[in-house]
């Protein structure tokens, strides 16, 4: 009898935290929809932020992350590879496994007051450069304990039976074990892409903003989520109006980035 | 017995895992005969594995491991070469190349069934695409696959059954033409009909390279070898023909492992 009644009252407290839990996202999602799909007009996405649309900050999010992927995708993959086929269990390899995961959890800001130190401060001004390590920096940790683990997954008998067909270590890994790990890593870098682009603090005092369209990386940089982040602080309607509409497109952007990896990783198995 | 009939020669070879104090093999002998089967048995433990491994040098995957005494691959009547002496990773492909390797677990490559096959073959550098077919073919149909195969070649490896897998995998290996082809218990992840076809198989090939088995299964070992070499922690117990070896053993350590008393 007492048994039971625990068992509904923890049923009940469970359940009821996960309707909690689930309440605040939809509510989350449910107040970003009313109010940022009612901000969304053709013009948010054909005019500047100078004229009250989004485009230049669209296309300086997309390519400071896109450049940022380029740096961190191969600089992370070879480290992931160096640490699970060459480093052996080598204090190196351990030391760069540790470093690498307590990097992954360093606050954003703080890598962005690093790369201002490093990279503002010292050419005279906030660029888009400056951005594109900052995202960079918070990437490769990611790909790096992505790439580690899934090639953990493949098993030692697959190399082992390369390197028994007369292959050399290197081929086997680039020909053999990266392909059977491919999809595990490409969703990693799928779902690491979400994570840098909808980051604000690395971008802050990096890249800053601008309210023009331009590509030109040396000078500030339009970036969607410091837009965001100022258009909310803004008196006007307009602006926060335009801060909501942002702030969908950026989730949708997001969310459907994250359902792709998702899907690719259930379809793989 | 004279050295003419012998692929490989074991002498005094002791083995040291990298992590351990002591060796696990201890000054083993053993030849291996041209064209025939040699079986290796033992308990669980025993080394039997370690030593085809140290064969091809796949050990050498994994650094810090100790080699002592000679393993001579003989390629004409004359010439022998100790493989422990080699050092160069060429070497060490040409090695692979002249030995082959099965493992227990089928390890297909995730690509396609041609593409399998045709992997060592690219990577001993032929590069003439109708040669390439000729010999994949060659090997599918010599490895007993090829009906199976025939009308599926680009779909991926990964979806043929495990039995199928394991005989894609020997096709591979005899695509390179080795001259020894060891096994690591080909059969033991596999059901009893994919064991009998893979058995089939092996006896079929025995013409045209040497091969060695290291097995659990006892019936394996006295149906399809020639030779039983029978070790226990890491000793060399008895070595002799296998018919030997399960009729009249020497040693009362063997007669004891292959009647079932212990293993």
């Amino acid at each position: 009898m007492n048994r039971l009644l625990l068992n509904k009252i923890i049923l009940v407290l469970s359940t009821l935290s996960a309707v909690i839990g689930i309440g605040f996202l939809f509510w989350i999602l449910g107040t970003l929809s009313y109010k940022g799909i009612s901000s969304i007009h053709w013009s948010t996405f054909a005019n500047d932020l100078v004229e009250g649309g989004i485009r230049n900050l669209l296309v300086g999010q997309f390519t400071m992350a896109l450049l940022a992927s380029a740096l961190a995708v191969p600089l992370g993959m070879m480290a992931g590879i160096y640490l699970r086929e060459y480093g052996h269990g080598s204090k190196l390899a351990s030391l760069i496994r540790n470093l690498s995961d307590i990097m992954m959890s360093a606050p954003s800001i703080v890598i962005g007051v690093f790369v201002f130190a490093l990279f503002v401060d010292p050419f005279g001004g906030y660029n888009g450069y400056a951005g594109i390590i900052a995202l960079a920096i918070m990437m490769i940790p990611i790909i790096i304990s992505t790439t580690d683990n899934m090639l953990a997954l493949v098993p030692k008998e697959l190399r082992e039976a390369g390197i028994a067909l007369g292959g050399s270590k290197h081929k086997i890994i680039l020909q053999i074990v990266i392909k059977a790990a491919k999809v595990g890593i490409t969703t990693g870098v799928l779902l690491s892409f979400a994570r840098i682009i909808g980051e604000t603090a690395p971008l802050l005092f990096t890249s800053a903003n601008n309210q023009f369209f331009t590509m030109d990386l040396s000078g500030q940089f339009p970036s969607l989520t410091v837009s965001i982040y100022n258009l909310a602080t803004y008196p006007d309607s307009a602006s926060r109006e335009l801060a909501w509409a942002a702030s969908f497109i950026l989730t949708m952007i997001v969310l459907c980035i994250n359902l792709i990896g998702r899907y690719a990783i259930r379809n793989k198995k | 017995m004279t050295d003419n009939n012998l692929v490989l020669e074991i002498k005094d070879f002791s083995f040291t895992y990298a992590s351990a104090d002591a060796p696990s093999l201890k000054k083993i002998n053993l030849p291996i005969e041209e064209n025939k089967i040699t079986a290796m048995i033992g308990p669980s433990g025993c080394g039997k594995s370690t030593l085809l491994r140290a064969m091809n040098r796949i050990h050498d995957l994994y650094p810090g491991n100790k080699y002592e005494g000679e393993i001579n691959l003989y390629r004409e009547a004359q010439e022998k070469e100790n493989i422990l002496h080699l050092k160069k990773e060429n070497d060490f492909i040409k090695l692979r190349q002249e030995v082959g390797m099965i493992f227990q677990k089928p390890t297909p490559f995730p690509m396609s069934i041609f593409d399998n096959v045709a992997y060592g073959l690219k990577l001993a550098g032929l590069k003439n695409k109708t040669e390439l077919k000729d010999r994949v073919e060659k090997a599918l149909k010599d490895a007993a696959i090829w009906k199976e195969t025939k009308d599926r070649l680009n779909q991926s490896a990964l979806g043929m059954s495990g039995g199928q897998q394991q005989r894609l995998c020997i096709a591979r290996a005899v695509a390179l033409k080795p001259r020894v082809l060891l096994f690591d218990e080909p059969t033991s992840a596999l059901d009893p009909i994919s064991t009998g076809a893979i058995e089939e198989l092996i006896s079929e090939i025995k013409s045209e390279v040497s091969m060695v088995i290291v097995t659990h299964n006892m019936q394996q070992a006295s149906r399809l070898s020639d030779y039983t070499a029978f070790m226990y922690l890491g000793d060399m117990v008895e070595y002799d023909k296998t018919e030997n070896i399960f009729l009249n053993p020497k040693e009362k350590l063997t007669e004891e492992y292959i009647t079932g008393r212990f293993g």
